[in-house]
């Protein structure tokens, strides 16, 4: 099988439109004005996309999520003007790619970058007004040794009250008024009548979402002092005394504690702290600038892993586009010879690694590398035991040992593509001009290879620089480098190093932190790319 | 025009057809008996992982037989559950109610995404372990079901029932025995595993975090005289040492050596027991040794379930968990569905004649609660690095001391 020189460059713009003309000027396509068939199997496919695109665009709506209402709206009306008008060619075949595109990438992007600029992680969750709720609720504690009073939710005039049972007294009393008693009862449970109060039926309370957070919220003080505490339910039919020591000021924006006098403040990095520094524990998500991008540099615990981890990046992005390159392409020169026997079998055993899931096989050779039991130690090294997961630079080689026996067969398959379709004439020329087998190779084959290769060679370069899988799998990102933040270790590349410092593997979370190095990495990444892209256009000269 | 009027007329028409087609639940009856609550038209959601899913199906059921109100459960991966239950809830997208280990209370408190729960009565029937592990600044914060530790698993074949008592005992034990390797220990290959390694820490007398009276502080306690003494115990034993303690030893190592009966002891969970046991080995379950000369303190991790703060349905929550999952008949259904140690008093002396669970019980009073507080997170990394680079061979007072320096600067 053959592969046409220019395929690579061509698959970048759409296949033409129009069918090979016959005859006249204009293709007898243009002429067709009826319903076809061709209309009709546009119409079915174009309302089952619109049946989807209602369904999405109601259910946000209903939803309230107006950010997808609107994105699902656009779309859909982008869908059915492209799809339905007679120009706009090209785009009714880029369309769902756009689409796609948008969705998984630029929105991803956008919203990566805007956590990037905030200190959204571990203790930073929520709004303000979450984090004033749970340091309240926090800040209640039960007051020692008190008992757990049967309990019912009454109201007098619009207010809600609360009626405990104690010792065959019943009390009742609301928010301002403190518990008095009202009159006394024999039964056990919760007061069945409590005089000058309804009493509110639990099963009303447990329909009504908003009464139930009424009565959640409700504080009915013991007595006439307040540090006696007050009345609190959790389920509506017992309560205990609570005592509060936390009060919200919304107009200064503090927290006191009434029983040590501390007053918190609201700070500008999303914190309540007091003046000697103490915090309380939840905060709140708020902007930082660029704090996040500015510590990526200048943290001193972070500069010198960090600069390890972006080395090793690019020395692994390289290396696993180069060395893979080289073994393809000599593997298919090899393999191109017809003097070899046996080539198709031995062609199909150099291409089996393409067939194994890199998933899968990181976690093979990470039990293969291993120093005291491993297959590789006991075969190649007669029992030694060679520290490949400890050591730093031996992990890394045995790191990139597997990626390359994972990548080569993907190389040798469109090199030898590419060297079938090389014109043995210009071949033939060079040996009688004289040149040997290296400048063959060297001037030849090697441009015409990369005119056609390129492109695949810059998409690697970008997918080896982000490749989680096989460094998660086999090793984790390796021995840890001592002293490191987040265990980052000598195999982390940094998307690996991202992943550690999210958290969601298990620390302390910092999305923002993460967030901002996801920015840099892109940027990274795409300068690259379109750097090398541009580059490309020269081979073209080749041609 | 007329094309694209047909055009529109069928999308229309195929539009809300479609659209029409979201479902309206079935309206339920109330059921009113002299107790239960009638919680018709309130749903609530509850996470769960695979294990436990069928446990909790029996007490939603019936609770939605006698409330009305109906149970959504929710199967997700353990691992995930923390993490999206602090992103989720802020967002008013949370469950109600989750399944979660006691350790994360701490990050879950600063992240302000839980509620305390009042158990009223109920209390009284759990372990008070169970019940200190979730509480937090005098809070309790969910409802216990299980406890889990870790204990010495020795081969009755080659080394007998009786519990060594101290780590040199168990050694000259599996040696006098001719086993291959007296013990395994999973070390997590390079990660390191610090929660294995802790009960022979605190026999040393280095306890994670220094306790006073309301429970851990913030504190580092494993530095000084008693961590040097267990760095230099830990280097002694690594490859570069013994050779017992090694890197090359992962989980999934580690079952195979004890149940080919290569390893006459190991430390383990009762998670693991299935795998050591599957080649036939015969076992006994003990107690950890003591390698320092203080009583060996693993960790104890309890698990429980949390409730929500921004729970629409708070009420409806609470009264799900204090009458419905804190019944013995719950209780039982969870310890058939996920076997480990039982909060709940009465079970737990119930299950105690299994050998087995007896042996994790008597492991887990001698064991310690996990420190709940949010500096936990942060000392993992950085504590299973050093106990890594500890067995490889690196100076023991050294790294331990760089540890130590580290983690104060880090939670400081």
């Amino acid at each position: 099988m053959s592969v046409p020189q220019d395929t690579a460059t061509a698959q970048a713009a759409p296949p033409s439109p129009t069918p090979p003309t016959s005859g006249s000027g204009e293709p007898h396509g243009r002429r067709w004005n009826g319903v076809g068939w061709g209309f009709l199997v546009k119409l079915v496919l174009m309302a089952i996309v619109n049946a989807f695109g209602l369904m999405g665009i109601f259910a946000a709506a209903q939803a309230q999520s107006w950010i997808i209402f609107g994105a699902a709206v656009l779309l859909l009306a982008a869908a059915d003007i492209v799809y339905f008008t007679k120009r706009a060619l090209p785009l009714k075949y880029l369309l769902p790619g756009l689409g796609f595109l948008l969705v998984f990438q630029v929105f991803i992007f956008g919203y990566t970058a805007y956590i990037a600029f905030t200190n959204y992680g571990a203790g930073h969750v929520g709004s303000q007004e979450q984090a004033v709720q749970a340091a309240l609720s926090q800040g209640e504690r039960r007051v020692e040794g008190s008992p757990t009073f049967p309990l019912a939710v009454v109201e007098q005039g619009g207010t809600l009250g609360f009626a405990i049972v104690e010792d065959g007294e019943i009390k009742a009393g609301s928010a301002e008024a403190p518990l008095s008693v009202v009159g006394t009862t024999t039964a056990a449970g919760a007061p069945a009548e409590v005089p000058g109060w309804t009493i509110v039926p639990r099963n009303d309370i447990i329909s009504d979402q908003d009464l139930q957070k009424e009565v959640i919220a409700l504080r009915v003080p013991v007595s006439d002092d307040p540090n006696a505490g007050s009345i609190r339910t959790n389920d509506g039919s017992s309560g205990s005394i609570y005592r509060s020591t936390l009060e919200w000021d919304a107009a200064s924006q503090t927290i006191t504690d009434t029983a040590t006098g501390t007053v918190y403040r609201a700070t500008d990095s999303g914190n309540f702290a007091s003046d000697d520094g103490t915090m309380l524990p939840t905060g709140w998500t708020v902007h930082v600038g660029f704090d996040n991008f500015v510590r990526l540099f200048t943290d001193p615990a972070m500069i010198s892993p960090l600069a390890t981890v972006t080395l090793w990046t690019f020395a692994w992005a390289i290396l696993s586009v180069l060395v893979p390159f080289a073994m393809g392409l000599i593997f298919a020169i090899i393999f191109n010879d017809e003097r070899i026997k046996g080539r198709k079998i031995l062609r199909t055993l150099f291409i089996l690694p393409y067939a194994f899931p890199a998933f899968m096989s990181a976690l093979l050779f990470r039990g293969m590398f291993n120093a005291e039991f491993g297959v590789i130690n006991e075969f190649f090294f007669g029992g030694m035991n060679i520290d490949w997961l400890g050591d730093p630079w031996l992990a890394r080689f045995a790191v990139l040992f597997v990626n390359v026996w994972l990548t080569y067969p993907y190389y040798f398959l469109v090199c030898t593509g590419a060297i079938q379709a090389l014109p043995s004439d210009a071949l033939e020329a060079a040996s009688i001009d004289g040149a040997g087998r290296v400048r063959q190779l060297r001037s030849i084959i090697l441009p015409l290879v990369l005119v056609a290769t390129a492109p695949l060679l810059i998409s690697s370069f970008a997918f080896s620089f982000n490749n989680f899988t096989i460094i998660y799998m086999f090793n984790n990102g390796g021995p840890a480098i001592p002293g490191a933040p987040y265990a980052l270790g000598s195999t982390d590349i940094l998307i690996s190093a991202i992943w550690d410092i999210s958290g969601v593997s298990g620390g302390k979370a910092d999305y923002g932190l993460a967030s901002a190095l996801s920015i840099l990495v892109f940027i990274v990444v795409g300068l690259i790319s379109a750097l090398a892209f541009r580059q490309t256009k020269k081979l073209e000269e080749y041609q | 025009m007329r094309k694209m009027g047909i055009g529109i007329a069928a999308l229309a028409a195929t539009g809300l057809l479609l659209a029409g087609c979201s479902s309206t639940p079935p309206a339920t009856t109330p059921t009113e008996t002299e107790e239960a609550i009638d919680a018709s038209g309130v749903t609530l959601t509850v996470w769960t992982d695979e294990n436990r899913k069928p446990a909790i199906e029996a007490a939603a059921a019936t609770f939605e037989e006698e409330t009305g109100g109906k149970i959504e459960l929710v199967q997700k991966n353990f691992e995930d559950i923390r993490t999206d239950f602090t992103n989720q809830v802020p967002t008013g997208e949370g469950p109600d109610i989750t399944i979660g280990a006691h350790d994360w209370l701490g990050s879950l408190v600063q992240a302000g995404v839980v509620s305390p729960v009042d158990l009223t009565d109920t209390a009284s029937s759990f372990a008070p372990v169970s019940l200190d592990a979730f509480t937090y600044e005098g809070q309790l914060y969910a409802l216990p079901y299980s406890l889990e530790t870790i204990a010495l698993i020795q081969n009755t074949e080659l080394v007998g029932d009786d519990a060594p008592a101290t780590w040199d005992d168990a050694i000259a034990a599996a040696d006098a025995a001719g086993a291959k390797r007296p013990i395994v220990i999973n070390t997590g290959g390079q990660t390191g595993d610090a929660y294995t390694m802790y009960g022979f820490q605190t026999s040393f007398g280095a306890p994670v975090f220094v306790s006073d009276a309301d429970g851990y502080t913030s504190e580092v306690g494993m530095g000084g005289e008693a961590g040097t003494a267990f760095a230099e115990w830990l280097g002694a034993n690594g490859e570069k040492g013994t050779g017992d303690i090694s890197t090359t030893i992962d989980y999934d190592t580690n079952n195979e050596l004890f149940a080919s009966g290569d390893a006459a002891y190991t430390v383990q969970g009762p998670w693991a027991i299935e795998a050591l046991t599957a080649d036939g080995v015969e076992i006994k379950v003990n107690p950890i040794p003591s390698a320092g000369g203080e009583t060996a303190s693993p960790f104890v991790g309890v698990q429980g379930f949390y409730v929500s703060s921004q729970s629409e349905n708070a009420l409806v929550a609470q009264e799900f968990l204090t009458k419905y999952l804190a019944t013995y008949d719950a209780q039982k259904a969870l310890y058939e569905a996920d076997p480990r140690i039982p909060a709940w008093n009465d079970l737990a002396t119930e299950v105690s004649s299994d050998p087995v669970i007896a042996g994790f019980v008597a492991s887990s009073q001698n064991g310690v609660p996990m420190p709940n507080i949010p500096e936990m997170g942060s000392v993992w990394d950085l504590w299973n690095a050093a106990q890594v680079q500890i067995i490889k061979g690196a100076d023991p007072a050294g790294t331990w001391d760089k540890m130590i320096t580290d983690l104060q600067a880090l939670i400081g």
